[in-house]
């Protein structure tokens, strides 16, 4: 064969791997759809943080505005501080909106969800660095459980 | 007793030695001037021997591998009624795993095994011999297309079987089972990382390319010069290069997604 058709049959065949890194970056990874990567920075103090981790979701009626980027200790209170970086394009949520950490289904991830206030005069809305001060932690079962035996003990 | 040392010192000197004159071997067809342009002929040719001649069977095995992943998986899973799972479970024991394993596997029986089979047979009809009296380098012209060519085709070659196995559990799984088309890919996409899958998936099969190329080259280049020197090389480089790709899987395995 001449090296004219190698080389035809040979950028066919780089063609066809470029194609399914492709459909591995697009379809499978879904790198491409995040929307725009500005985001602006919250913090929430909670209780209990139970499963959440980095990375999970923070969703708004079920969709995803951001991602939790960062948990720490805070040393004085010794409660748990979660950063959480949202979608410049979501900027509006006002000051009175809460945070609660759900999970999805019986067995599912652990996730943030985050309820928009209500907005009149006095109400600002939510900048890069402030706190949500609304906060609900996760639910641990044992204590949930714990609870329940409690309350029929004194009934 | 005391033989029983001698042995093993010998096999530890011999592996020893081995595993330097694979080096000299690489760092002589590596170094010096790369000529592109003249020795470009040669490397294509390498690309599509060793390249696209392997596509076929990482064609078929991609697919079957992902359409067995699927059918396997999907008993599994409806017992505990998540069959939206069945995604995520195809693609990530692909790009992670089977993909750059697999494909390693069957680039070592292919591929490895043709190339060690062709040097060993160069050395002992003396070619490479000839090659050195006429000033032409062996190890440049023979060696460094061959190693390219293995270094960069069998990652490329991993990601055509990732696709076509993910394609494979599409069939299977939405198409016969019955599994929701859209919940196949959007549980995926929600599981799969691009960066730690699909990148960690690609540094696996080059690692792994650059294994099995060089034991094939080196078991070729190093082969008895007789007939069943060549047979003996060519056996131990698909025994060798499997077991090392075994090996270091494990150890990268461990790295990527151990901690």
């Amino acid at each position: 064969m001449t090296t004219r058709k190698l080389e035809i049959v040979v950028g066919a065949f780089v063609a066809i791997a470029i194609a399914a890194l492709l459909l591995l970056a697009l379809k499978v990874a879904n790198t491409g759809v995040t929307g725009s990567d500005e985001t602006y920075k919250l913090l929430a103090k909670f209780d209990n943080i139970g499963g959440l981790k980095v990375r999970s979701p923070v969703k708004v009626g079920g969709v995803v505005v951001g991602r939790v980027s960062d948990i720490q200790l805070d040393p004085e209170s010794f409660q748990p501080v979660v950063t959480i970086e949202i979608n410049a394009s979501y900027s509006n949520f006002p000051e009175t909106s809460s945070l609660a950490i759900l999970t999805s289904g019986l067995l599912g991830e652990q996730y943030l969800g985050l309820q928009a206030g209500f907005v009149d005069e006095t109400v600002t809305i939510l900048k890069n660095g402030d706190y949500v001060e609304n906060t609900k932690g996760a639910i641990v079962l044992e204590e949930l459980i714990g609870q329940f035996l409690f309350n029929r003990g004194n009934s | 007793m005391l033989n029983k040392l001698q042995q093993l010192g010998a096999a530890t000197i011999g592996t020893v030695q081995g595993l330097g004159r694979a080096s000299l071997m690489l760092f002589g067809a590596l170094w010096g001037r790369p000529r592109p342009v003249k020795s470009w002929p040669l490397y294509v040719k390498q690309f599509y021997v060793v390249g696209v001649l392997s596509l076929l069977i990482i064609l078929v095995s991609g697919l079957f591998i992902g359409m067995v992943l699927a059918l396997q998986g999907y008993t599994v899973l409806a017992k505990f009624g998540a069959e939206q799972m069945l995604g995520p479970l195809v693609a990530l024991s692909l790009l992670r795993e089977l993909g750059p394993v697999v494909t390693a596997l069957l680039f070592a029986g292919r591929a490895g095994s043709a190339l060690t089979a062709e040097i060993g047979l160069m050395k002992a009809t003396e070619q490479l011999s000839s090659m050195e009296m006429m000033a032409v380098d062996p190890l440049r012209r023979i060696i460094a297309p061959r190693f390219w060519a293995g270094l960069i085709c069998m990652p490329l070659l991993a990601l055509i079987f990732n696709a076509v196995g993910i394609l494979g559990g599409h069939l299977v799984g939405v198409d016969w089972l019955g599994v929701d088309g859209g919940g196949y890919w959007s549980a995926m996409q929600a599981n799969v990382d691009f960066y730690d899958d699909v990148v960690n998936g690609i540094i696996k099969s080059t690692v792994f390319a650059f294994v099995v190329t060089v034991i094939a080259l080196h078991k070729g280049f190093d082969a008895i010069p007789t007939s069943e020197g060549i047979s003996q090389a060519t056996t131990q480089t698909v025994v060798t290069a499997s077991l090392a790709v075994l090996g270091f899987d494990f150890i990268l395995t461990a790295v990527m997604f151990g901690g």
